[in-house]
């Protein structure tokens, strides 16, 4: 399927686009969500625990783990596939469509090589670091939210963060964002790469490249929970 | 020279092209034309590798491109260059980036030379202004002469162009079919091109072949084509009574006569 690349300094361009394309580009969305998932994190944590026994400290452990064992890896990889899954089948998808694909395949390029693989890549190394940000903006988040809303104090917050912590839970975060990252790159780069027709199917395409992915990814993180924990 | 053995290609239970042999000529434009659906669009991938021939053979100077490993076929593939239908730009590029792309993939030149080509074939196909712009900012008869410009940036010794004329107006085309034909007298390639247009069979048809429903049901030139008895190939390129009356027109310059029972007095009124 891959092959030797023609020309390095090229392909090492288009990673570096592609980096950006999925990295950069989904900065935004990224920061959003994973803030208020952390600070609502809190605020139902808080809701919920009512008894007098549990230290407030513990609201902080509870989103700690809440946002690194799924917030952070699941959540905002499924709206990754949205964003950047629609992207990749889009773009592919127009390219076959409007024969650029087989222009390139008439220089002589593997266009499996030089547009699909840059781009899984590129998934590979920049969704880890969206998700490894992620968590800790929705950790800032919930302390944020903690003492916005007079539920618990920062001292109280970062006392419960450090509370039992498990780095293994990080460990497991990070194979989560490494799957996912395929998935969300491969999945869509698929059905766009093979469509047939025109305006009409790259809109299916993308619609159902997206949707596959999601269910890949409810379904390995599911297989990883109960291979992982 | 491109020569065409015996080569057949199906889609499930449908043939579309059997048993086809043809040769393209070194420094010709070789026109393959046909009604829609006749075949010539599968033909011409299959010359170029976008499709396998289901049997028979394509030789590239010799070398048989259809059995070739993929390596080989890289090779070959280098030394061609095509024009796409929908000029098949890259949208993210300017015009001169899209015609750099080749040279940044397949040489080592500095970034210097490769403008200095990039300016000579912009140039050649009378574009210099243009060079900064996007495809999406420019005409359909610009994105072809980009598309041009693309495909012979690299010298290639193959030039296909997938109907290189289609929705574009007379004189562009003209234009167009004046650049093809000069390009390939000029660097000695070996064009195939796939045409509806009557105007280019007339204009640059070196060699013509004529396709119907998957057969090769006529070859010759220009000049033959006017004298072709071939019914069905008369239907399909004098289909409307203007160009049939072009036809007899240039047949009575040419022989003093016209070949069928039509009245020449209304002919010549």
């Amino acid at each position: 399927m891959f092959s030797k690349p023609e020309n390095r300094k090229v392909y090492w361009k288009e990673f570096m686009h592609q980096c950006n394309d999925i990295g950069i580009g989904s900065l935004g969305i990224v920061v959003i969500i994973s803030v208020f998932m952390g600070a609502v994190s809190t605020l139902q944590t808080a809701y919920q625990l009512v008894s007098p026994l549990i230290p407030k400290s513990s609201i902080a452990q509870i989103v700690r783990d809440t946002v690194l064992l799924e917030f952070a890896p699941t959540l905002v990889c499924i709206v990754l596939a949205g964003v950047v899954g629609s992207k990749i089948a889009s773009e592919l998808g127009n390219m076959r469509v409007s024969e650029q694909i087989d222009a390139l395949e008439i220089m002589g390029i593997n266009t499996k090589t030089y547009l699909v693989l840059p781009k899984i890549v590129a998934a590979l190394v920049v969704i880890p670091m969206l998700v490894v940000i992620s968590a800790g903006l929705g950790i800032w988040g919930g302390r944020l939210a903690g003492e916005a809303a007079n539920i618990l104090s920062t001292t109280d917050f970062d006392k419960g963060l450090l509370n039992a912590f498990l780095p293994y839970n990080v460990f497991f975060a990070m194979v989560k964002a490494y799957v996912f990252s395929f998935i969300i790159s491969s999945v869509p780069a698929f059905y766009g790469y093979y469509v047939q027709g025109g305006a009409l199917e790259i809109g299916r395409a993308s619609t159902k490249s997206v949707v596959v992915s999601c269910v890949l990814i409810l379904f390995a993180d599911y297989v990883l929970a109960a291979i992982l924990l | 020279m491109i020569e065409v053995k015996h080569i057949k290609k199906g889609f499930g239970d449908k043939t579309v092209i059997n048993d086809v042999s043809a040769v393209m000529d070194d420094g010709k434009c070789n026109l393959i034309i046909g009604a829609s659906g006749s075949g010539k669009t599968v033909f011409m991938k299959c010359l170029v590798g976008l499709f396998r021939p289901d049997s028979g053979s394509i030789l590239y100077d010799g070398e048989d491109f259809t059995n070739m490993d993929a390596a080989d076929k890289k090779e070959i593939r280098k030394k061609i260059g095509m024009l796409f239908q929908g000029s098949a730009l890259f949208d993210s590029l300017t015009v001169e980036k899209n015609i750099q792309f080749p040279l940044d993939m397949f040489t080592n030149w500095t970034l210097a030379e490769k403008r200095k080509r990039v300016d000579e074939v912009l140039d050649r196909v009378e574009l210099r202004d243009a060079n900064k712009k996007f495809p999406a900012e420019i005409s359909g008869g610009m994105k072809k002469r980009v598309g041009i410009a693309r495909a012979i940036v690299l010298n290639p010794k193959y030039l296909f162009c997938d109907e290189p004329n289609s929705g574009l107006d007379p004189q562009t085309s003209l234009v167009i079919d004046k650049l093809i034909k000069e390009l390939t007298q000029e660097f000695n390639i070996t064009t195939v091109i796939n045409t509806h247009d009557m105007n280019s069979v007339m204009e640059i048809g070196d060699k013509i072949i004529y396709m119907y429903k998957g057969d090769k049901e006529w070859e010759g030139n220009n000049k033959e084509i006017i004298f072709s008895k071939n019914q069905r190939l008369n239907e399909f390129i004098f289909a409307s009574d203007f160009l049939r009356d072009a036809k007899d027109m240039r047949m009575l310059e040419q022989t003093g006569k016209i070949d069928n029972d039509r009245n020449m007095e209304d002919l010549i009124r």
